[in-house]
């Protein structure tokens, strides 16, 4: 075991440094600088600017050098918010994204457990087939109609909660389950397949055959092999999360991370880019290498490939 | 792996007679076709004065133009025909959506393929990558490359813009300067494509280790037929129907990844639309004080249907075709 979370932890960290590279070395493709004005400075200054944000020199010595900065925790300072290192800027918007994500993973992972399972048990009943169409609905639409569609509801219509804003907790309601929705509608259907498929299984007629009940079977034996695909699908799910809270982060007026990362493509602010970048990628390598951990443990049949 | 030959020895249902039977695929089939024919043949047969931009911003729906026409569902921020710009939309999202798909089902099917047929380390290491990429957030890399290379191709469509105009190539000059603001779009159709093959790599790939075991292929090769051959001749043509399942179900993948982008205004420019777009500008006229409800609405609702009508459709053939699959 040992072993296997030492590979996976070597593994976790060359994916990182070579998702790092790729994002350093189309940023310094990319065309346009942030010194691009209708009137372009005078050559000294240029060159002044240039070496005051460490951008002068072959793309080799500045590959190196920014990567020695980056593996020195140092993100380099941005271009657009003048006196600002990115350092800083990650550190006040990064909670605001990580706390609406965590929020929603918790609503998509429960509630898809939940929901899925139910749809398992009453099969073919009224509650499955309303259960999955709905499902299906929240994977079709995608989050920019639903936020509207929440606001509408329950800030507008309702005004049980408020349209939007941020920083009590009620805040978080609506943005983390629009940012939830579709997830939870996979998981829900990853769930009710999976419970189905394990129901039909020999162990579990054993099970009731020797007096256990439908309850302690379900949840004593089925739960525990019918969960597995939605413990796989949490690493992605993450991922998932990281890059649609982009949008609902601008649907919902929410100033975090996915907003600077958007605005920094758009003002090609590239260090702030590729800090952003490192920051969410090794957030979200760091999930799955714990997901991946726990699944060992969780699942003894299953060899996985380091 | 006995019961995945009797699967495949005439024991199942046929799958076309059982699509045809699934009333919601069959009804969202007929849909898409309509939207679809719609969207190429509408916007030619309609007026062209309304296809301009003009004056009357804001209209609400069925407002009549100066010309006698009504515009069906308002008009935009341009003074634009909104029913107009829905449908040029849906060809612009139907056709990346399209466009895309087939560009990951080519990778995605090669790649599974191959990894399945050659099996042992090499499947692993294939298959351990697909997993890496999986749970990277790919759309992140998607934007950064779509900027990069999006300013090259714009670079290189003017300079050859530019060249044709120096060489009295008029209709290179013309076309080129058409391409322009469509740069965007053929970069977004070929890395949509590159991030959303993983699915259909997974499952080709199960499907090949399957099939690979089977008297079908060992008597392919105790003919003495190649690995290439057996993989085009045998493999594909039975691999055909869960491609094809796996294909419209990427669509609205792909769709979704798109409006996505134009939504964050990352993706299709102006004067081109998609719903995405559409959806970004209509969210940016809302304000409680004046009302412009059909700018989000009809771009939402009908974008809503469709992927719903092609989930429906996707779901449907994995019903008939893939009923072992799940999720």
């Amino acid at each position: 075991m040992l072993a296997f979370i030492f590979r996976r932890l070597l593994s976790s960290a060359l994916v990182l440094f070579c998702v790092v590279s790729v994002t350093v070395l189309l940023s310094f493709v990319m065309k346009g600088g942030p010194f691009d004005r209708e009137k372009p400075p005078p050559e000294h200054i240029q060159k002044a600017l240039l070496a005051r944000y460490k951008l002068s020199g072959t793309t080799w010595e500045r590959y190196t050098s920014y990567m020695s900065d980056l593996a020195r925790g140092d993100l380099r300072a941005s271009f657009r918010y003048r006196d600002w290192t990115v350092n800083e800027v990650l550190a006040q918007k990064m909670p605001n994204s990580i706390k609406l994500g965590a929020v929603a993973f918790v609503i998509a992972s429960v509630g898809g457990v939940l929901l899925g399972s139910l749809a398992a048990l009453k099969r073919d009943e009224l509650v499955d087939w309303s259960a999955m169409l709905g499902a299906l609905l929240l994977i079709s639409v995608p989050t920019f109609i639903t936020g509207p569609c929440l606001i509408a509801v329950f800030g507008l219509w309702l005004k049980v909660l408020p349209v939007g804003g941020w920083g009590r907790w009620e805040h978080v309601i609506l943005p983390a389950f629009c940012l939830a929705g579709p997830y939870l509608a996979y998981v829900a259907r990853l769930m009710r397949n999976s419970l189905l498929e394990v129901m039909k299984s020999e162990f579990m007629r054993t099970a009731r055959a020797k007096g256990v009940s439908d309850a302690q079977a379900l949840a004593k034996h089925a739960m525990k092999v019918a969960i597995l695909p939605v413990v796989t699908f949490l690493g992605p799910l993450a991922a998932n999360l990281l890059t649609g809270s982009m949008v609902v982060e601008t649907v919902f007026n929410i100033s975090g991370a996915g907003t600077v990362f958007v605005n920094s493509l758009q003002n090609r602010d590239y260090f702030l880019l590729v800090g952003a970048v490192a920051v969410y990628c090794a957030l979200v390598i760091l999930f799955n290498f714990i997901v991946d951990v726990l699944y060992g443990f969780l699942d003894k049949r299953i060899k996985v490939y380091g | 792996m006995a019961e995945a030959s009797s699967k495949f020895a005439g024991a199942r249902p046929d799958g076309w007679a059982m699509l045809k039977r699934n009333r919601p695929a069959m009804i969202a089939l007929v849909f898409l076709a309509a939207i679809a024919l719609a969207s190429v043949v509408v916007p030619w047969l309609m007026p062209e004065a309304l296809k301009q931009t003009s004056s009357a911003t804001f209209l609400p729906p069925l407002a009549k133009h100066a010309s006698g026409s009504v515009h069906l569902c308002g008009t935009d921020v341009n003074g634009q025909d909104l029913f107009y710009r829905l449908l040029t939309g849906a060809r612009v999202s139907l056709g990346i959506g399209i466009l895309g798909a087939i560009i990951s089902l080519i990778i995605g099917t090669t790649y599974g393929m191959v990894a399945g047929f050659v099996g042992g380390r090499v499947d692993a290491a294939m298959m351990r990558f697909v997993d890496v990429i999986y749970s990277v957030p790919r759309l992140l890399f998607i934007m950064v490359f779509i900027s990069a290379l999006d300013s090259y191709l714009k670079v290189g469509l003017d300079g050859a813009r530019l060249w044709a105009q120096e060489h009295q190539w008029l209709w290179l000059e013309r076309r080129m300067g058409g391409l322009l603001p469509y740069s965007k779009l053929l970069v977004m159709v070929i890395s949509l494509g590159l991030v959303e093959w993983l699915t259909m790599a997974r499952i080709v790939r199960g499907q090949v280790l399957v099939l690979r075991e089977m008297a079908f292929v060992t008597a392919a090769r105790a003919m003495g037929q190649g690995t290439f051959t057996i993989l085009r001749k045998h493999l594909l043509p039975n691999l055909s129907t869960i491609i094809l399942t796996y294909l419209t179900l990427t669509i609205p993948a792909v769709i979704l990844d798109e409006s996505f982008l134009s939504f964050l205004g990352l993706g299709i420019e102006d004067p081109a639309a998609s719903w995405g777009s559409l959806l970004k500008d209509g969210a940016q006229v809302i304000n409680p004080i004046e009302s412009k409800w059909w700018l989000l609405a009809f771009p939402a609702v009908l974008m809503s249907i469709s992927l719903l009508a092609l989930n429906f459709l996707g779901d449907g053939l994995r019903d008939a075709f893939d009923p072992k699959s799940s999720d």
